[in-house]
């Protein structure tokens, strides 16, 4: 079913004056979240920008029930925490909001471990492809050629395929979103939220601090990432692979833009060579090569 | 009430049923596995109705009861050594959460060289973290002190978690009679759960953003040091509350055996506080000694008041102490010195460091240490060496 933004719920769960910089795309995601799932959500979030995001305690920036939590344990505390609701019989979508630190590096035995037990959880992985809290550092998402605080000169490796990872799990729902398509992140929300079992999201997250933008441009650089095919949208119900409405332009190859059009705008890239830059789009097409295989 | 011949491992999982668990989780560990290898038979035989999460990791495991327990429920895990250690982290974080969870370590050796043999060294790694934790010296003590763990754990005087530890193999996989309590009489004892708080979908509560005043902050670890002395009166109450309902005592924070006239001393937790107490008969009946035992049965929190006002006018203690903080002594020992220095009690003390790494020592062993530190401390009135080193019988 199509939404419209102006159909969203009105209740504010990102509250004005919480701790994220300018142009945050963490805070956007957030606000997303609360569009779709309003009060039903338990959020659990590990060590991440998002922990700074929500402000000084007593207080909170955020007006979801959080339970904050060690770096490398959220999926299990969310699989703890669905299981006591079942068994009080209390309606409630817990919802796992980690980085991609959180979610494909330290976190990423207990991720598996959840997804494969299909416990009933949504894990939404914010990716900034870097660890942003402790100062960009790289991190398994961040992609080739991009300067990090420990990749001065460019990450020698590619970007983790964490969605299709997941989809390898076999559990009932995959997606991937982004915040330049905010309907489309909501959508997929409401999908899994009426799914049983594991559901897992994967949300790019173009960070201005740690990716050297205007923090003016996070919605145009995101979207940017779609529309040069560096990050494709689809979802995965049962294991079907569908792309969405947004990418599926960009399945036809010469629709997409030239991908420099993407990185020359982001200083993290300021050093990229010719060879990068080829490798780079070799890994697109790859990409999608791949996912058309099996979206079919 | 049912005699029934059970290990120290059966007996942790019939408390966990009689406790009414709702949420388990745990990851495999020799030597602790049949605690939940048992559990999860009693939820398939449909006679506990729980939820078990089996998790990939200790991590996550208590990550896991953490959730569950946050979200309302009762909840208990089980680990030994390397995955008591590998939980680390996560013990800091639910004590310091307030959240009652009760868990079950079989205290074993760390290596290297993987050993999994008894030993105290995991447990006491985290005599720190804000966990209350008591050992117990045989099978019916390890069923009685679960059951009683949920409610000093859940007490609102308390709030804080608690494990229950009991050696490897020589309770958690010997056989020994147990009085099983029939499950009326521990639901009296047991009243629902309570906890601080409980996370629900529509009420935004916080828990673990960051402070904004550090001074608070530092209240709170203050509160988890309140709250564990406020424990002691609450573990005294559970006691006699489980004594009134059951028939049975252990003794409180500390049992002490032959003390009424004891001019010696020895101290010790687990099980081999059993021997020791087979040691303190030999002495009394063979050398007519005035030894008595003094059983620390909650490490956590510490019974500096019963060490102070049993040695007060003591001629000398031994503590022995299955683990050692290098370049120290024992943790018992260190706690022991601790105490009797807080109250100008000058009672000489010896730290025996025995029975690492499960090397075997046996009552006579005991009563040999004994007998030796008794003749030098009458002749000297001091002990020669603080710290002894013993590898048992030669
Ligand atoms: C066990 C542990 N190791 C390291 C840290 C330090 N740390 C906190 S947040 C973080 C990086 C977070 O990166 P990511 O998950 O990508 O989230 P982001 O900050 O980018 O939102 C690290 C390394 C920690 N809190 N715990
Ligand atoms: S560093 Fe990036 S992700 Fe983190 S709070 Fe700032 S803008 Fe948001």
């Amino acid at each position: 079913m199509p939404i419209s933004i102006k159909d969203l719920p009105k209740e504010k769960y990102v509250l004005p004056g919480n701790a994220a910089c300018p142009g945050c795309p963490e805070n956007m995601g957030l606000r997303f979240v609360g569009m779709a799932l309003g009060s039903k959500a338990i959020l659990v979030v590990p060590a991440g920008c998002t922990a700074v995001i929500q402000g000084l305690a007593p207080g909170s920036g955020l007006n979801f029930p959080i339970l904050n939590v060690p770096f490398a344990s959220s999926d299990s505390v969310a699989a703890g925490l669905s299981s006591a609701k079942k068994v009080l019989g209390e309606d409630a979508t817990v919802v796992v909001w980690a980085g991609d630190g959180g979610t494909a590096d330290i976190g990423f035995a207990t991720l598996s471990g959840a997804a494969e037990r299909n416990d009933d959880i949504i894990h939404i992985c914010v990716d900034n492809e870097a660890y942003m809290n402790t100062g960009i550092q790289r991190s398994s998402q961040t992609p080739l050629g991009a300067w990090t605080t420990t990749t001065l000169s460019g990450k020698k490796e590619r970007k983790k395929d964490v969605p299709l990872i997941m989809l390898m799990h076999r559990i009932p729902y995959v997606a991937t979103a982004s915040v330049a398509y905010p309907t489309d992140f909501i959508e997929k929300l409401r999908k899994a939220s009426t799914i049983k079992g594991f559901k897992y999201i994967h949300l790019h997250a173009p960070c201005p601090v740690g990716w050297r933008f205007d923090p003016a441009l996070t919605a145009s650089i995101a979207r940017l990432a779609v529309e040069t095919g560096m990050w494709i949208l689809f979802d995965a119900e049962g294991g079907k692979v569908t792309i969405s409405p947004p990418s599926k332009p960009f399945i036809d190859k010469s629709r997409r833009k030239p991908i420099r059009e993407y990185l020359s705008i982001q200083g993290r890239f300021r050093n990229l060579t010719d060879e990068i830059l080829k490798e780079l789009e070799k890994q697109v097409d790859e990409n999608w090569s791949l996912l058309l295989k099996l979206s079919t | 009430m049912a005699l029934k011949t059970l290990t120290g491992n059966y007996a942790i999982a019939t408390a966990v049923k009689l406790a009414r668990v709702k949420v388990i989780s745990a990851y495999p560990i020799t030597p602790q596995t049949t605690i939940v290898e048992k559990l999860s038979e009693m939820i398939e035989l449909g006679e506990l109705e729980a939820d078990m999460i089996r998790v990939e990791s200790e991590h996550s495991a208590l990550a896991a009861v953490y959730g569950a327990a946050s979200g309302g429920v009762r909840s208990f895990t089980a680990t030994s050594s390397h995955g008591l250690l590998y939980m680390h982290e996560m013990l800091w974080w639910v004590a310091g959460a307030r959240i009652p969870i009760v868990m079950a370590v079989v205290s074993r050796t760390i290596g290297p060289p993987w050993n999994i043999w008894t030993d105290h060294s995991d447990v006491m790694d985290h005599r720190d973290t804000g966990w209350l934790i008591t050992f117990v010296e045989n099978n019916q003590e390890a069923l009685d002190e679960t059951i009683k763990l949920f409610r000093i754990t859940e007490d609102k005087r308390v709030y804080l978690p608690g494990i229950v530890a009991l050696d490897a193999f020589i309770l958690s996989h010997t056989t020994e009679p147990v009085d099983v309590p029939d499950q009326s009489l521990v639901d009296a004892f047991l009243p629902p759960r309570e906890q601080p708080y409980v996370f629900r979908a529509g009420n935004p509560l916080v828990l673990g953003n960051i402070p904004r005043d550090l001074k608070w902050n530092m209240r709170m670890r203050e509160d988890v040091h309140k709250a564990m002395e406020r424990a002691k009166k609450v573990i005294e109450e559970a006691d006699h509350l489980w004594e009134k309902i059951v028939g049975r005592r252990h003794g409180g924070l500390t049992e002490c055996y032959r003390c009424e006239d004891a001019k010696h001393f020895m101290i010790g937790v687990g099980a081999w506080v059993g021997d020791m107490k087979e040691a303190v008969d030999y002495l009394r009946d063979r050398f007519g000694l005035r030894v008595g035992l003094i059983k620390v049965r909650y490490f956590r929190p510490f019974p500096s008041e019963d060490i102070i006002k049993w040695l007060n006018n003591a001629a000398s203690a031994v503590v022995f102490d299955r683990s050692i903080s290098p370049s120290v002594g024992g943790p018992v020992f260190i706690e022991v010195l601790a105490s009797l220095a807080s109250a100008g009690v000058r009672t000489p003390v010896r730290g025996v460091i025995a029975g690492l790494a499960g090397v075997d020592v046996t009552h006579e062993d005991l009563a040999n240490v004994m007998l030796t530190s008794i003749s030098e401390v009458e002749e000297l009135g001091a002990f020669k060496q603080n710290v002894l080193w013993f590898y048992g019988g030669e």
